[in-house]
């Protein structure tokens, strides 16, 4: 009779082998240069064949948030300040030399003008590479974001636990 | 000597990451053993290409810089192995 039985080492070692590289992105600031940075290393990771998970929190939810999207909140407080920010991935200023959207209008005009991809193409590429987002709930309902104005592919809604259980099983771990 | 590649991606004009985001998309289209020949004018790829191999297990084959009227072109390939 021929039992095969499982060597748990080498079962665990075959695990390790087959299981992909991850990647966390907590995704803090709402500016567009840091947004960029963001989704450049999340969509490159996702080519390299790693598994990555974007964490989106405080300024940088405006990033998943629809085209021109301003707060829903019922409370007055919170609904001003969600008209006041508003959101989208083409609203995002420079972190420097934003200047009133002038000079993030220069800048846009230049990475058109090089056939770079914008944020919002970015996203779009992020997505289709299989890239995860998870929106903050605390800092959802601190900023006056409406679940409603996110964009569709939002993969979860969770919080600091979520994000630490990913983070402790990743390889690379960034703060944006 | 020119390198022989069976399949060719052309990413000129194109920024990090999109000829890496380009070459991992088309590798899939290769059958395992067949050279993919990705042509770039942004010279990151000179390092980029040898990392993403290193990184996905892909064989990194070679580069070939071919100066052109402006640009230079970087061509490197990569060996499907899996």
């Amino acid at each position: 009779m021929a039992t095969t039985k499982l060597d748990p080492q080498v079962a665990l070692a075959e695990l390790q082998a087959s299981k992909p590289e991850r990647v966390t992105l907590v995704v803090l600031s709402g500016d567009m240069d840091r947004v960029m940075a963001a989704f450049i290393i999340a969509t490159g990771a996702a080519a390299m064949g790693m598994q990555v998970t974007m964490f989106f929190t405080f300024w940088g939810l405006n990033a998943i948030r629809r085209e021109g999207a301003r707060g829903g909140a019922k409370d007055w407080l919170r609904r001003m300040f969600g008209y006041l920010n508003t959101g989208g991935a083409d609203s995002l200023p420079l972190s420097r030399f934003h200047f009133w959207g002038l000079g993030t209008r220069m800048m846009k005009l230049v990475m058109k003008q090089n056939r770079m991809p914008g944020i919002a193409e970015l996203r779009e590429m992020a997505l289709d590479l299989g890239v995860r987002f998870i929106a903050c709930t605390t800092t959802l309902g601190l900023m006056g974001i409406t679940k409603d104005t996110l964009i569709g592919e939002v993969d979860q809604f969770a919080g600091v636990s979520t994000y630490l259980a990913e983070a402790r099983g990743a390889q690379v771990n960034l703060f944006i | 000597m020119a390198i022989s590649y069976d399949v060719k991606l052309d990413t000129l004009g194109l920024f990090c990451p999109m000829p890496i985001i380009k070459t991992s998309k088309k590798i899939k289209e290769l059958v395992v053993g067949q050279v993919l020949e990705v042509v770039s004018d942004d010279e990151g790829i000179k390092k980029d290409m040898p990392a993403w191999c290193e990184t996905t297990g892909h064989e990194f084959v070679g580069l070939e810089e071919e100066p052109t009227g402006g640009a230079i072109h970087y061509k490197t390939y990569v060996r499907k192995t899996k």
